[in-house]
């Protein structure tokens, strides 16, 4: 298990700002060669504390695993992500992606491998990685007997902030994320939608320059997820990065500029989404990756007519 | 379909007892309970069986009477009404209402109440066997009383299921119920001084009552023991026309519940109130203790032992008033204290995975300790002064407050610094966010009560030294000894506090991230 680093397959090592295909190599199938090539990478970059410059990935992951009891939860996984990309990671249920996010974000101590955020070792120095990262895990209750303001405000004071930046902050959260009229409300009694919305802006408060957002929309209304898609849109337009897990493949096709498909806890492929979904669509291409997939006879009973 | 609901419910309670060996101990200390009582009870009524006919014909009717108020009552204020069969589950399975109803009250049996109630009622026909058509008459009544109550309590959570959905009504009910609980001893107290009193007011009772719904189940079997039989048979109408009734209402609602869901709205509104948010100072161990703060006003978990408080004070003065010596009152200011400090010992538990936020936000430890347990220190120092101080003064013993202040200040310090270890470093068993304080918890129950008995005895060790002062003082009669155990706790608890404010922290930066994964496998 130790050196699941560089026996795993591939993360598609990319430099932000190098917009030029990387071809096929570790997207086609994720077989020997691209694996070795990609291995090599990572285990060069393995020892060595991530070096201070424009290339440092904003989240690099290096052989990450984790086993709950007997079952093996992430089984070695490598990803980088770029500095201002709009990253998707798509899975089946099960597939290890909240496990993932969750140890790239200091919720979850990893049994193996390391996570860096724009440098800083998670594990390591976890109060300076979470200081440049805003979280929305999944499935967490927040503190939901205060009112929408007062969870954001919370979420402020709590990184020790100012008290007149929080406050002109989540006004202006409040507003952009269409809760004004909720402020004053106990988020218990907050809708499923407004509540993702609530710990969206408990996540931005702080300004991160790295966003994890764990099934951000998950139960979210067609107006609200918009609303969600542009504040991200803006967000990574200026310069921030935002990693999203879900698995409406037609959102993370349309929304993220990279993505990685995982399949029981490990990258089955990585890169710019364009070449990860080769020409078909990303849904096609997952389904063909992660095996499985449609299965039509077997039910003629159910034909009514 | 009868059979099937029965089987349903019979595998849901086994599979209760299929949980980890900690959850095992929980549900059988609490059968153990329920046995000793129902023990209790089935002696009592086998006793009556040679008291005279209107004592036992009293005691049967109100008694049966009691219980089925009770059937109705506690489902509806203790929100712990069993859903497990929740006619809303059965919404898509196309059931006949008559079978669904049926198997419904049947099933009502199956579980600790339902199985205590049938075997009480069936110990009445013993209670009866004075002659053959009393015993026949009792084992009717039995059959029909305890059919009553289990329907009786399925009106009540079916017609008031949509607004027991409603989080404002489970929060306030949840509150309100903790306090006849509390003063259960004083109330019971009463009723059997009012019962010695008044023997007869209570036989002349039990006669009325036993014409009305809730009685007349239960008093066909002294009816028949006295020789009334035209009376047995109008009380028997009365309990059959009840029983039809409940069933018919019973049908109605579940017709209308099963094609109206329960809908709980709420209005919106508006903000601009930080409240404590602003008025605390703005640094991260200033939110916690507003937040904490909030809590212990708007979760009822929190709220309920904030209620518990009042209410201690009635507590040890009924005994006072009852024995005549005051000493009992003077454990008040302690008592209250060692409550209010080790009230915020499952603080963590409490807080489920939204503890999620403060891992994310990397609140430093110490910061995170210093807030909760200011939040508690707020409202609790005051609150344990003026009892001490109260109880000094009802008891008319002046030379014992300086000591008694001492005693009370270094629990509440030491108690409130042993508290912030607890909490940072283990997770007990707690009723999840928005759910009654009295449900059963999901979690170790085993780990539950080895943390609380533990932490307890370290209590009283650390809180040793002012009691050995304090029984200095009393055996001695020493005045000076009192004001150095008001100098002695105050500082000790500030010493301890403080230790335990920053070794809670640490742990909590250490374990912080396996802290939150065993929350998350309680939720």
């Amino acid at each position: 298990m130790t050196d699941q680093g560089s026996a795993f397959p591939p993360h598609s090592a990319q430099p932000s700002g190098d917009p030029a295909p990387q071809g096929p190599r570790q997207i086609g199938a994720p077989q020997a060669d691209a694996r070795r090539g990609d291995a090599r990478q990572g285990d060069a970059r393995l020892p060595e504390p991530l070096p201070e410059n424009a290339h440092v990935p904003a989240l690099a992951l290096r052989g990450v695993a984790k086993r709950f009891g007997g079952k093996i939860a992430v089984d070695g996984i490598s990803l980088d992500v770029p500095v201002g990309s709009f990253y998707g990671v798509v899975g089946p249920n099960g597939a290890g992606k909240t496990t993932t996010l969750s140890m790239a974000t200091g919720l979850l101590r990893p049994d193996f491998g390391t996570a860096h955020v724009h440098g800083v070792d998670v594990w390591a120095h976890p109060l300076e990685a979470k200081r440049l990262m805003g979280i929305l895990p999944d499935g967490v209750r927040l503190f939901d007997r205060l009112s929408g303001e007062q969870l954001v405000t919370y979420a402020g004071l709590l990184r020790g902030m100012d008290r007149d930046v929080v406050r002109s902050r989540v006004a202006d959260l409040l507003a952009a994320l269409d809760l004004q009229q909720d402020a004053g409300t106990m988020v218990v009694d907050y809708s499923a939608g407004m509540t993702k919305k609530i710990a969206l802006a408990s996540a931005l408060i702080h300004a991160p320059k790295l966003l994890v957002l764990d099934e951000p929309f998950e139960s979210v209304d067609p107006i609200s997820a918009a609303n969600i898609r542009s504040i991200l849109d803006s967000y990574v337009a200026s310069g921030g990065t935002v990693i999203v897990s879900s698995h409406v493949m037609d959102l993370v096709q349309r929304m993220c500029d990279h993505v990685a498909i995982v399949a029981a806890g490990r990258v089955l492929a990585s890169g710019r989404t364009e070449e990860v979904r080769a020409g078909s669509s990303l849904e096609e291409r997952f389904v063909q990756l992660v095996g499985g997939g449609h299965r039509a006879g077997g039910l003629e009973w159910l034909r009514t007519s | 379909m009868v059979a099937h609901l029965l089987s349903l419910k019979w595998r849901l309670l086994l599979n209760g007892f299929r949980r980890s060996p900690g959850q095992l101990v929980g549900i059988i200390i609490g059968s153990l309970y329920a046995l000793g009582v129902v023990a209790v009870l089935v002696f009592a009524l086998f006793i009556l069986r040679w008291a005279p006919l209107d004592v036992a014909a009293a005691a049967v009717t109100l008694g049966g009477a009691a219980a089925m108020l009770g059937w109705s009552l506690v489902p509806l204020v203790a929100s712990a009404a069993d859903l497990t069969l929740d006619p809303a589950r059965f919404t898509t399975s196309a059931i006949p209402a008559r079978e669904l109803l049926a198997g419904l009250a049947l099933a009502g049996f199956i579980g600790l109440p339902g199985i205590a109630t049938a075997m009480v009622s069936l110990a009445t026909v013993f209670t009866w066997s004075r002659s053959f058509a009393a015993a026949f008459g009792a084992l009717v009544g039995a059959a029909m009383g305890a059919l009553t109550c289990v329907v009786l309590s399925k009106v009540v959570t079916t017609a008031t299921a949509s607004l027991a959905s409603s989080r404002r009504f489970k929060d306030i009910s949840s509150i309100v119920f903790i306090v006849p609980l509390m003063l259960l001893g004083p109330i019971f107290a009463g009723v059997v001084s009012g019962v010695s009193e008044s023997a007869s007011f209570l036989i002349d009772l039990s006669e009325v009552v036993s014409w009305t719904p809730l009685g007349a189940a239960w008093s066909l079997g002294a009816d028949l023991a006295a020789g009334n039989l035209l009376a047995s048979l109008a009380k028997f109408l009365v309990a059959a026309l009840t029983l039809a009734v409940l069933f018919g209402a019973w049908h109605f609602l579940l017709q209308r519940a099963l094609v109206t869901p329960p809908y709980a709205g709420s209005t919106a509104r508006k903000g601009g109130r930080l409240g404590l948010f602003r008025a605390l100072p703005a640094h991260p161990a200033g939110a916690v203790a507003a937040r904490a703060l909030y809590y212990w006003l708007r979760d009822p978990r929190y709220a309920g032992s904030l209620v518990v408080v009042p209410l201690l004070p009635v507590l040890l003065i009924f005994p006072v008033g009852q024995s005549g010596t005051s000493a009992p009152l003077l454990v008040l200011g302690p008592l209250t204290a060692f409550l209010l400090a080790w009230s915020i010992s499952a603080d963590v538990s409490y807080d489920s995975t939204a503890f999620a936020l403060h891992l994310a936000s990397g609140v430093r430890g110490v910061h995170d300790r210093l807030g909760r347990a200011l939040a508690c220190l707020s409202f609790a120092l005051p609150v344990t002064l003026i009892f001490t101080v109260g109880s000094v003064a009802m008891a008319a013993q002046w030379e014992l407050l300086p000591g008694m202040l001492g005693l009370a200040i270094g629990v509440l310090l030491s108690g409130l610094g042993l508290s912030s270890v607890v909490s940072a470093r283990y997770t007990v068993a707690v009723p999840l966010p928005g759910e009654s304080p009295f449900k059963k918890p999901p979690g170790n129950v085993a780990q539950t009560i080895a943390v609380q008995l533990i932490g307890m005895l370290v209590l009283t060790l650390l809180v040793l030294p002012e009691a050995a002062i304090l029984v200095w003082q009393l055996v001695s009669g020493t005045g000076v000894a009192g004001w150095i155990n008001l100098l002695l706790g105050t500082v000790l608890g500030s010493v301890l506090f403080v230790v335990g404010i920053s070794l809670g922290g640490r742990w909590l930066d250490a374990r912080g991230p396996e802290l939150f994964a065993e929350l998350s496998a309680n939720r």
